[in-house]
Parts: C-alpha cells; structure tokens; sequence
C-alpha cells in the first residue's frame, strides 16, 4: 500500500514537474540540480530554493523600494539588484523570471520607468507563481519521501 | 587638303573619349549576374554613386556631340572640297577666256592684209573648237571631282557611324576584362539588401528617363539640323548652277558680239580701201583709170574681203550746176530713189524711175557692183536715210552707218556704210567745211545684217543653244530688231554692246538660251542624299536611344527583381533558421521529457511507446536540421569541421540504423571498406556520415524486397590504375564479368546491377593523372550500389536539384522531401569531391562520391575506436572458413574478420567445404579453425549435419578437446524471424545466427558469446568517475555574491568529492587566497558588488608573484610558504554568458580558463581536467 502511494505521489511530481517544462516555468539546469542532490545532501534542492526565495524576496523589496521612490534615479543600483537576481534565477532554473528579468533590464538600460514598472509587476507575479509551484512540488515530495521511506527522486 | 591632320585629331579625340567611355561603362554595366563583383561594385557605386552618375551622363553626351561634330566636319568638309573644286574651274574659265581674247586682238590688229584675216579666223575657229574640247575636259573634271567628293563624305559618315559602334565594343572588352579581375569579398546576405536598397534609391535618384529626354531632344536638333542643312545645300548648290549658267551665257554673247565687231570692222575697213581706190584712180587720173566695167570686175573679184557686204557703189557729188553737163556725159538722167515701193525693188527698172527733182547737189551712182547695178543713176541724195548718211559722212571723214532699214531689191534688212571721197589728202583735224568742200564723191557699201549674223554663227559653236538678237539702239526708247526673231523670255538674257566704228550708231546684242534652264538635278540628288543620311542617320540613332531606353529599364527591371529575389532568398533562409531553431527548441523540450519518461519505471510497452516517441522526435529533428542544413549551404554558411575518426565503425554505425528497415524489406545490406583505406582519416564524420546516410536511406527507399545495397569505399587511386586492381570488390565492380548463359550475376544479391564504373566516369580527379597529390590527403572513392527501381532517364538531369524528386509521384510513394540528395551534392562539393550516378530503370542505381580526407594517425584518440580495441586482441591469428556461393559477399565477410584479426578461407559449397576440412585435417590450420560461418543461400540441414560428425571426428583424431575447442557453425542470414533463428539454435545446428549486415559490434558480441570467453561491457560512463577521480579531495574555494549560485556551486561540486569552502566577496577571496593556502583552485564569479572577478584575479596574481619573487631571490624559505616553490592557483572564471570577448577579458586579466554558468559535466570536466590531470 504504502508503496503504491509512493509511485502515485511521485506520477504526481513528474506530472507537475512536466508541466513547469511544458511552461517554460523551469529549464534543465532544474534537472541538473536534482542530479546534484545525493546521500551525501538529501536536501540539496530544498535548500537552495529556499536561500533562492529569500534572496530573491529580499532583491524584490529593494526593487519595489527604487521604483516607489518619487526621486527615483538610481537605475544603476537597480540593474545590479537584477543582475543578480538573473543569475540566481539561472542558476536554480527558473527560466520564466529570468526572461523577465532580461526584459527589466532592458526597461531599466533605457530608463523607462514605467516599463520597469510594469516589468516588476509581471516580476512579482511570476515570482509567486513559481514559488506556488515549487512550494507544492517539495510539498509532494516530501510526502514522497514520507511515503517510501528513504528514497530519492532522480537515480544517479 | 587639312584632312589627315583632321583625321589625326579625331583619331586622338576618339581614344580620348573612348577612355572616358570604358570607365563609365564600368559604372554602368556591371554584371547583374555575379553576386560577388555585384557586391564590390555596389560598395564603389555606393562611394562614387552621385560623382560618377552626373559623370556618366556627362560622358554620354561628349560621346553623341562628338558624333555631331564628326557627322558635320565630313559634311562641311565635303562641301569645302566640291566649292574648291567648282572655284578652281571658275578661275580657270576667265583665264583661258582672257587668253583667247588677247590672242583673238593680237590676230585682228595685225590683220591688215586678208590671208592674215583669213588665217587668223581659221585659227580662231581651231582655237574655238580646242576651246570647246577642253571645256568639255574640264566640265568633266569637274563632274569626277563631285563624284569623288561625294564617296568621300559617304566614307567619311560611314568610317564615323562605324567608329561610334565600334568603341563601346571595344569598351565593353576592356571592361569585361577589369571585371574578370578577382574579388575576393564575402557577401554577407543583409549587407547587399541593404546595399541593394541603396543602389536602388540612387537608380531612383539618378532618372535615366530624363537623360532619355535630353538625348531624343538632342536627336532632333541633330535631325533638324541634317534637314537645314540639306535645304542650305540646295540652294548653294543651285545658286552655283544659275551663277555657272549666266557666266556661260556672258561669255557666249560676248564672244559673239566681239567676233561680229571685227568682221564689220574688217568689211569697212576694205570699204574704206575701196574708197582710196577709187579717189587714187578715178579722181586722182586722167582719164579716169575707172569705169564702172572695171569697177564692177574689180569689187566682184573682192567681194570674198568683204564677206558682209552686199554690195558696194559710188556716187558722184554732182551740184546742180553740173547735172546737166553730167547728164549728158553720162547719156542718162539722175533718178530719183523710190523710197515709197521699196520692196518691190527688183520689179523696178532704173529706166521707170523718175528723174530726181531739182535739188542743189546730187549724188548719182557711177559705179557700182555687179550685185547691184540697179541703182546706177539713182540719186542716193533722194533717199532720206542716205541723204543724212552721206552728209554726215563728209563731215566726218569716217565711215557711217545709216539705221537699219529694207535694202532696195533685198527684202532684208540691212545698214548702209557710207566713205565720203576727197580729192585731196585732209588732214585729220579738218573742219566739217573744208571736208564738204573737198568732197568729191561717195562709197557705200550696203551690210545685210541678218544674213551678216548669220554667217557668223553658224562659224561658232553652240549656236543651238542660244539665240542671239541684234538691236540698233541709237535711239533708246524705240531699239529697231536688226537680226532675230522675238522668242519668249526664258529668264536669263546677256547684253553686249557693238561698236561698229560709227559713234552716233549704237548697237546692242541679246543672247538668250534657247531652253529654260534644266532642274539643277545635282544640287537636288545631293541634299536629298544628305536629307537621307541624315535621316538615316537619325532612325539609327533612335532606335539606339530607343534601345538602351529599353536595356536601361529592363536592366532596373532585372535590378529590382533580382533585388526583390534576393530579399526573398535571405527571408526564406531567415524563415528557415528561426523556424527551425523555434521548433528546435520545444522539440528539445519534447525529447527532454520523453528521456525523462524513459528514465521512469515503465513497462516494456509503455518504454516502447516512449522509445518511439523519442526517436521519431529525433527524426524530425534531424529533418529539421536537414532543412537548416539546406538553407545554410544556400548561404554558404556551412563549414566543414576536420576531426579524426574511423570510418570502419562510421559506416557500421550507418548501416546498424538502416539495418531494421533493410531487413524489413528482406534487402541485403553490406559495406565493404578496401584495405588501403587508413583506419582513421581527417574530415567531418557528421557530415560524411549524413551523405552516406542519405544515399543508403535512398537506396533502401527505392529497392523493394529483393536484391541489396552495397557501399564500398575506396582509394580513388585504386581506381585510377585499372590495370593492377588487387582489389576483388573493385574488380567485380570495374568489369562486370558475368556470363549471361548463368542465371546469376556476380553481385551480392545475384540480382543484376548496373555497371558501377559508369557512375564515375565522368570525374575529373579520376582521369586527371597529372594532378599533384598532396601526400597528407586521401581521396575516397565512395559508391553505394542497389537494385532498386531505378531513376527515370528523363529524371535522372535533375536528381539534384533541391525539392525536386525524379517523379512527382515519387513522393506520394516513398514519401521524402527531396532534399537530401541536393544537401548531398552541396556537402561532397565541399569535401572538394564530386557527386555522380548511373541508373536503370528496372535494374537499379549506383551513386558514387569522392571526397577528400587527411590522413589520421592511428592513435588518435577516439572514443568509439578505443570502445572495440580491448576485444580485438582476443580474435588475433584465429582462422574461420565462410562457405558462400557468392564470391562479392565473401569478401565482404572476410573484410569484416579481417577487422578483427580473423584470417578466412572461402568455399564455395558445402562440399568443398567438406574436403577443405578433410584436406586440412591435422595441419596447424585446423587447430586455429575457429568458427565456420554458412550463408543462408548454401543453408542445407543434412549437410550441415555431415560437417558437424566430419568436424568431430577431425578432433578427437587431432585430440582436441570437442566441448569447447570445435570450431563453432555461424548461419548468415538476412531476414530471419527470432523464432526461426532460436529453432535453429536450440536444434544444435548452428552455434548462433548472425544477421546481416555484419557489423564489428555484433560479430564481437557474438563471437564472444559463442566462444565462450564473453567478458561484460564495462567501457561506458567513466567520465563522471573520472571528473570525480579528478576533483576528489580537492580543496576548492568559491567566490561568488550570489547565495544561490553559491550554493549550487558548492553543491555541484561536492558531488565530485571535492571539499569546497565559500566566500561572498572578493575581498573575503583575497584574504583566502593569500600564499600560504592549502587551495588547489578558485572558482570566480566575475560579475561581483564592491570587487569584480577580474579586480580580485589581478590582486591575488600580484600577491602570488611578488611571494614567488621573494621565493626565487630567496628573501623567504620555501618552508615559509608551505613548501610551494612557485605560487599559482588556478583560477576559473563562472559567467552566465559566455563569449569570445569575456573569454579573452578573463585570460587577460591572469584567469586560466572559464566555466559557464549553470556548471555542465563536460565543460567542467575540460576545465578541470587541464589543471589536475598531471598532478
């Protein structure tokens, strides 16, 4: 029984998973960082996504507090904030923010500050979207993991 | 004449423009058809687009004027020549004239004696009839001048119109010559459109329709000027006829007139003779030496002096003193003259007159000549025109001349000259009176005019062409018509006054030409031949202008179309690639998956769904990238890369993947590689692989269910000493030896194939003996060989062209786009080889390729060679023996053991294979026996049987252990069902069934399974233990801002067993990294806050040589710094985008090489691998 959970739960992830692919939500290098995950650091994902969403919240802040400024000016800070908000959002996968972060960037190297504006708001949406969605895989997972005992996703 | 300086200055000015001519040609004519120079000539128009457009046209219009200028210096020319010609005949007219009027003088002055006067008019009529000859000479002349002039202005226009045609020609080679110059540029496709686009605008700038205005106006002017100048020439030339005309006329009449004066002066001056005589003998004497017999014989016998005169007669002076006395001397009465019955004067007796009426003086004829004796005794004093003439002639002493009047019994006209007679010599300045008084008597002598005139002109020439009138016009008002009739005014009339020696008398002559003047038919012929040429001359220019007005718009026509299909190509391309790379990209994301999938717990039939899923997600992938493939050759974008590798193994790779479907079809497949073929050779296996995949794809598409493919590779050097051919493939394939009386054909299937040979024939490396080889280049000669439908003959012309199969049908049948044999084409020609085939319909096709390779060592390293190297050994130095009826397949068979080391006898049967074995028993041949391959064909279960019993009791007789060490019995066989196959195994007929195609991966398999020293597969995935072998226990520090990547750096890295410690900042990086440190390498993030990658490499550099400084002065102890003589940790760059430019920023900056970010397998491993894999 408990095995059968488990094969359910895990259809299920790959399921989600699959749809993040079919959206364009994740890329590989998602893949990838499963890979790296072992015996050695069984909550290697988890772990960076988490210091991913807290950098990431924090990064979002301060963008929203450079744009909301009334003598806003400083486009060079915020480039910097996104630069490294791209290449944490590259580095987990999360291909859909980092395409927004390109084209923020780019609103941001013209300094149009409405179509940063906007750029931020789609941001923040699909930042939540993917948190949701990551939040609901590990969810998953985790019941996977309670499930089948010790056992882990990707095989090496 | 000027005419060669002329022509030398046009010859000048020609090349002149002919200069100007070639260079604007240059800008305008360039060959639309190669895109190459299009491009370099488009990058120069673009320079000097507006300079040499104003220019060009400029140049043109030199060109039409300097053929007007050329067209009207001939004509003028012409003209200038015939005035010359005309002039020189004008002057020449008045000088001879003047010359026979000095002779004419000369002759008449010194003619006081006749036979001079009459010699001299002999002379005279000579001299007019030379006159007349050379006249005619030079009216000659001068009609050859004309005429001469004229073919010399035609040539002259023709040389012109020739010269103006032939220099653009002349132009248009040289031109062709500069541009056949090389133009090494690479057209990149956007750059012409947009050069294109420019060009173009400028056309629109430039509107060549206006220069077409200008020259049609300019063709009109010069028409129009043609046509004023042919009606100027008309009336020149006219004006010259008329002016020629009165000169002829004057001349004439003059001449006449002269000649009429003189003869009237010689009659009077006899006359005046005739006077003296008769006042010397008949006066002077007494008696008188005269009477009227002697008189009368006298002037009869000269009357030839006096060709003009009637008559002549003398008169007495008679006062009425003495009438009476004369009277009676005489016997006769003086007679009144009859002036009232004139004309009846013949009728009239002398003796029917009436006596003259008293009168104070009377004048009575005495004497007179024969001719008229009827006037003796008549008073001439009576008649009142000699009556005036006789007074006035004494007064004068001169001869005098009455006015014309009807002679008496002459019906003519005529004049009377009257001498008076002196008794005494006077002198010449006497008064009137003293003459009257010593008058004595009178001389007339009447001149019959018109008979006179007559005379005269019958002696000169053309008296037909003129008519001559005579006037007496003494008074003015009212001339009397002394000679002549009146005729019709034809326009022209000559006036010449006549002195006849009495100057109260004047006389005028009138010469008028008979005809009106003829139409001048030379003036009209050569305007109207001016009017032509002109005309002529214009239709061509026209339909020149016409003509390149039409070129020019066709060629802008051409430009913009050719610039629209360009547009279309470099669209179409673009189209082609981002479609592709769009599909690309969700296809990877499909195969991702499907690979996802695959990895998952499946059922078999579920991981069967996904595996052809996936594969035919990578067929479509592969089309895709045959399309992509298609349109960067189109762009020429497609390079060839140079890797080693083996083509053995390529080739079984090829057939391994056509092998399901081959089979399927029950068609043979085999591949034959010649053994002069070096095992690994330099080229683009992706590429060579994709052509032979597309040829042996084609073939299997075309061949149904019998006969085979066969691909054999060899030197083309093989092929080109056809005399010594080792090779038994290339033999069988050079000369189809077969006799037609056998069913079956010596060919791999037995099925008839076309003659390979043919296939090649026509390529140039193989009939060029002469070519310089490179020793490092190989060239393969490829031929993939069936049997299958064959390519239609009226198809076969255009196989290669892309999209285009050899029957619209074709696709309907066997499916396919038709490009592969294009994409083919296209990648053979780079290999710098050549594509051909031969086929028949019904017998099937040959396609053969060449291509050249370099020659690779051996020991390169390549994965899939090394992948079979470890087996290999085992095989060496066995023997196998193939029993195959077919010679062709053996050998292909043998070429597969040989692979392996495996030496193979062939028998031909069954039963030859039996006494073979038989006949080898015990030998050492025998020992190393190790397997016995049969081909299906000589497949025959009792024999089969025979072999095995035959090889058992060969071993026990040899002592051979029989369980393993008999040779083993492999079935060849091209279609086979799994069932079929274990049947045979389990019946212990054969040891195991192997399929065809042979490949070296399935015979290894085999033969070790069979052998029974089978050794499992362990050469796959050592990498990831390598790259963990690699980084294992290595202490690596990670530098990076990012939380996030630092984490997954850490984390990737870990995997790999390396010990990994983090820093946030350069800064932090600095402190870690300053000698002494136990790091074995950096990673860098470059993009860092406060302190980039490149600042923190530069800084950690200058520490790490100034501690190697103070190292190698031996300031500090080795000890010191942790036993490290020289200080250098390798530091990798992590960026998220890599390129060329940040590749060399971060070697410049003292990085040693770069990582991409999100870290991947293999880069990482070629990273890492350099810096670890020594230590």
């Amino acid at each position: 029984m408990l095995g059968l959970g488990a094969d359910r739960l895990r259809a299920d992830m790959n399921r989600l998973l699959a749809f993040l692919f079919h959206q364009g939500i994740l890329d590989e290098q998602f893949l990838q960082l499963q890979q790296l995950q072992d015996e050695s650091s069984p909550n290697f994902v988890s772990e960076v996504v988490n210091i991913y969403f807290h950098e990431s919240e924090k990064l979002l802040r301060n963008l929203r507090s450079l744009l909301m400024d009334r003598e806003f000016s400083d486009y060079k800070k915020m480039r910097i904030h996104l630069n490294q908000l791209m290449g944490s959002s590259s580095s987990i996968g999360a291909k859909r923010v980092r395409n927004v972060c390109v084209a923020f960037r780019a609103a941001s190297e013209q300094n149009n500050r409405a179509g940063c504006l906007r750029a931020l708001e789609v941001l923040e949406h699909e930042y939540c979207f993917l948190k949701n969605k990551l939040h609901e895989l590990f969810q998953i997972e985790q019941q996977r993991v309670l499930a089948a005992g010790v056992r882990y996703p990707m095989q090496n | 004449m000027s005419c060669s300086s002329g022509t030398g200055n046009f010859v000048k000015l020609s090349r002149l423009l002919g200069e100007i001519h070639k260079m604007s040609m240059n800008g305008k004519l360039s060959g639309p058809n190669c895109r190459l120079s299009a491009n370099f000539r488009l990058k120069k128009a673009k320079e000097t687009m507006h300079g040499s457009n104003s220019f060009r046209k400029w140049k043109r219009n030199l060109l039409f004027l300097w053929l007007l200028g050329f067209v009207f210096t001939g004509i003028i020319w012409f003209f200038l020549s015939f005035n010359s010609v005309a002039s020189e005949r004008n002057e020449k007219s008045p000088d001879s004239c003047e010359e026979k009027a000095r002779i004419l003088l000369q002759n008449f002055n010194v003619s006081k004696n006749q036979f001079h006067a009459l010699a001299s008019f002999f002379y005279e009529s000579d001299q007019n009839i030379s006159q007349r000859s050379a006249l005619g000479v030079q009216s000659k002349d001068c009609c050859q001048n004309l005429s001469f002039c004229m073919v010399k202005g035609c040539l002259l226009l023709l040389v012109g119109v020739l010269l103006s045609c032939k220099i653009p020609g002349v132009c248009l080679k040289c031109w062709k010559n500069r541009k056949n110059e090389p133009v090494p540029l690479q057209p990149v496709a956007q750059q012409l459109q947009l050069l294109l686009q420019q060009k173009q605008q400028q056309q629109a700038q430039s509107s060549p329709k206006g220069a077409g205005k200008w020259r049609k106006k300019l063709l009109i002017v010069f028409v129009l000027l043609g046509m004023l100048t042919s009606f100027w020439l008309f009336w020149h030339l006219n004006q010259k006829i008329i002016l020629r005309r009165e000169e002829t006329l004057a001349n004439m009449c003059d001449e006449r007139a002269r000649m009429l004066q003189d003869q009237f002066n010689v009659s009077m001056n006899h006359v005046h003779a005739l006077a003296i005589l008769v006042s010397t003998f008949h006066h002077g004497k007494h008696p008188s030496a005269i009477n009227q017999k002697t008189f009368g014989e006298y002037t009869e016998r000269t009357a030839f002096e006096r060709p003009l005169t009637s008559g002549v007669a003398y008169a007495l002076k008679v006062l009425h003193s003495e009438r009476e006395q004369f009277e009676k001397q005489h016997g006769w009465t003086i007679k009144k003259m009859e002036t009232e019955d004139q004309t009846l004067v013949q009728d009239c007796l002398t003796e029917n007159l009436d006596p003259a009426p008293v009168k104070d003086e009377y004048a009575p004829v005495i004497f007179s000549q024969e001719t008229v004796s009827h006037i003796v005794s008549i008073d001439m004093m009576s008649g009142k025109e000699d009556r005036e003439n006789i007074l006035r002639a004494r007064a004068t002493g001169k001869g005098v001349l009455t006015s014309p009047f009807k002679l008496l019994k002459f019906n003519h006209l005529g004049v009377v000259l009257t001498f008076a007679v002196y008794n005494k010599d006077l002198h010449p300045d006497a008064t009137p009176e003293q003459r009257t008084e010593a008058t004595v008597g009178y001389l007339g002598a009447s001149y019959d005019v018109p008979s006179l005139v007559e005379k005269l002109l019958q002696q000169l020439a053309s008296n037909q062409t003129i008519v001559v009138n005579v006037y007496d016009t003494t008074n003015a008002s009212a001339p009397i018509s002394m000679y002549g009739t009146d005729v019709t005014d034809t326009g022209l009339l000559h006036v010449s006054s006549l002195d006849f020696g009495d100057p109260l008398r004047k006389h005028e002559m009138h010469c008028r030409f008979k005809q009106k003047p003829p139409l001048p038919w030379m003036a009209i012929n050569a305007s109207v031949g001016v009017l032509v040429i002109t005309l002529l001359v214009g239709h061509i220019f026209h339909a020149a202008i016409c003509r390149i007005a039409k070129v020019e718009n066709d060629y802008r026509e051409m430009m913009e179309l050719k610039a629209r299909a360009e547009a279309a190509d470099v669209a179409k391309s673009q189209f082609l690639a981002t479609v592709s790379h769009e599909i690309r990209t969700p296809m990877n994301g499909v195969l991702g998956m499907l690979k996802m999938l695959m990895d998952a717990d499946l059922d078999a039939i579920q991981r069967d769904y996904a595996e052809t899923a996936h594969n035919s997600g990578k067929d479509l992938i592969s089309l895709i990238n045959e399309v992509l493939d298609q349109a960067k050759i189109e762009s020429g974008r497609l390079e060839l890369e140079d890797v080693p590798f083996d083509l053995r193994s390529l080739l079984d790779n090829v057939l391994s993947l056509s092998s399901d479907k081959s089979n399927d079809k029950g068609i043979e497949l085999a591949v034959y590689v010649s053994n002069r073929v070096p095992e690994v050779v330099v080229g683009d296996p992706g590429r060579f692989r994709q052509i032979i995949t597309n040829l042996v794809g084609n073939s299997i598409k075309f061949t149904q269910d019998k006969g085979h493919i066969f691909v054999s590779v060899h030197l083309v050097d093989e092929v080109k000493g056809t005399f010594d051919v080792g090779d038994k493939v290339l033999q069988q394939g050079l000369n189809l030896v077969q006799d037609t009386s056998s069913k079956t054909y010596n060919t791999l299937s037995g099925f008839p194939v076309v003659e390979r040979w043919r296939s090649w024939e026509n390529f140039k490396i193989l009939n060029d003996k002469d070519t310089m080889e490179d020793p490092e280049k190989i060239k393969l000669l490829v031929t993939v060989e069936d049997t299958g439908v064959g390519i239609r003959l009226d198809a076969q012309s255009r196989i290669f062209t892309p999209f285009v199969q050899a029957d619209s049908s074709t696709s309907r049948h066997y499916g396919g786009t038709g490009i592969g044999l294009s994409i083919s084409k296209h990648l053979v020609e780079l290999m710098h080889g050549k594509i051909g085939f031969v086929s028949e319909p019904g017998i099937g096709s040959t396609f053969s390729f060449t291509g050249a390779f370099g020659k690779g060592e051996v020991s390169s390293p390549d994965a899939k060679w090394k992948q079979c190297d470890p087996v290999v050994p085992e095989f060496q130095g066995l023997r196998a023996l193939i029993i195959d009826n077919r010679s062709i397949r053996a050998e292909v068979t043998r070429y597969h053991l040989r692979r392996l080391g495996i030496s193979l006898d062939i028998a031909s049967s069954m039963e030859s294979a039996c006494t073979y074995l038989s006949s080898t028993c015990g030998t050492s041949e025998f020992a190393h026996l190790a397997m016995i391959l049969i081909d299906k064909d000589v497949w025959d279960q009792e024999t089969v049987l025979h072999l095995r019993t035959l090889l058992k009791e060969h071993g026990q007789n040899g002592r051979l252990d029989v369980s393993t060490n008999l040779p083993k019995i492999f079935l060849l066989g091209t279609s086979m069902s799994p069932v079929e196959r274990s049947k045979l195994k389990t019946a212990g007929f054969v040891d195991n069934v192997l399929m065809k195609p042979l490949r070296l991966s399935v015979l290894i398999a085999c033969f070790q399974e069979a052998l029974g020293n089978g050794r499992k597969d362990q050469v796959h995935r050592k990498k990831t233990s390598t790259l963990g072998s690699l980084l294992r226990e290595k202490r690596i520090l990670v530098v990076d801002d990012n939380k996030v990547n630092r984490r997954v750096a850490e984390g990737a890295l870990k995997k790999y067993g390396a010990i990994v410690s983090c820093v946030e900042r350069g800064q932090d990086a600095l402190d870690k990294l300053k000698p002494p440190h136990d790091f074995d390498a950096c990673f860098m993030d470059i993009q860092m806050p406060e302190m980039d990658g490149f600042e923190a490499t530069r800084q950690i550099r200058s520490a790490e040589t100034e501690v190697n400084k103070k190292l190698a002065s031996g300031e500090a102890s080795i000890e010191m710094y942790g036993n490290v003589s020289h200080w250098h940790v390798p530091i990798l760059a992590m960026t998220a985008d890599v390129i060329q430019a940040t590749n060399e920023e971060c070697l410049k900056f003292g990085m040693d090489d770069y990582v991409s970010k999100p870290f991947e397998e293999e880069q990482l491993y070629s990273a890492v691998a350099r810096f670890f894999e020594s230590g």
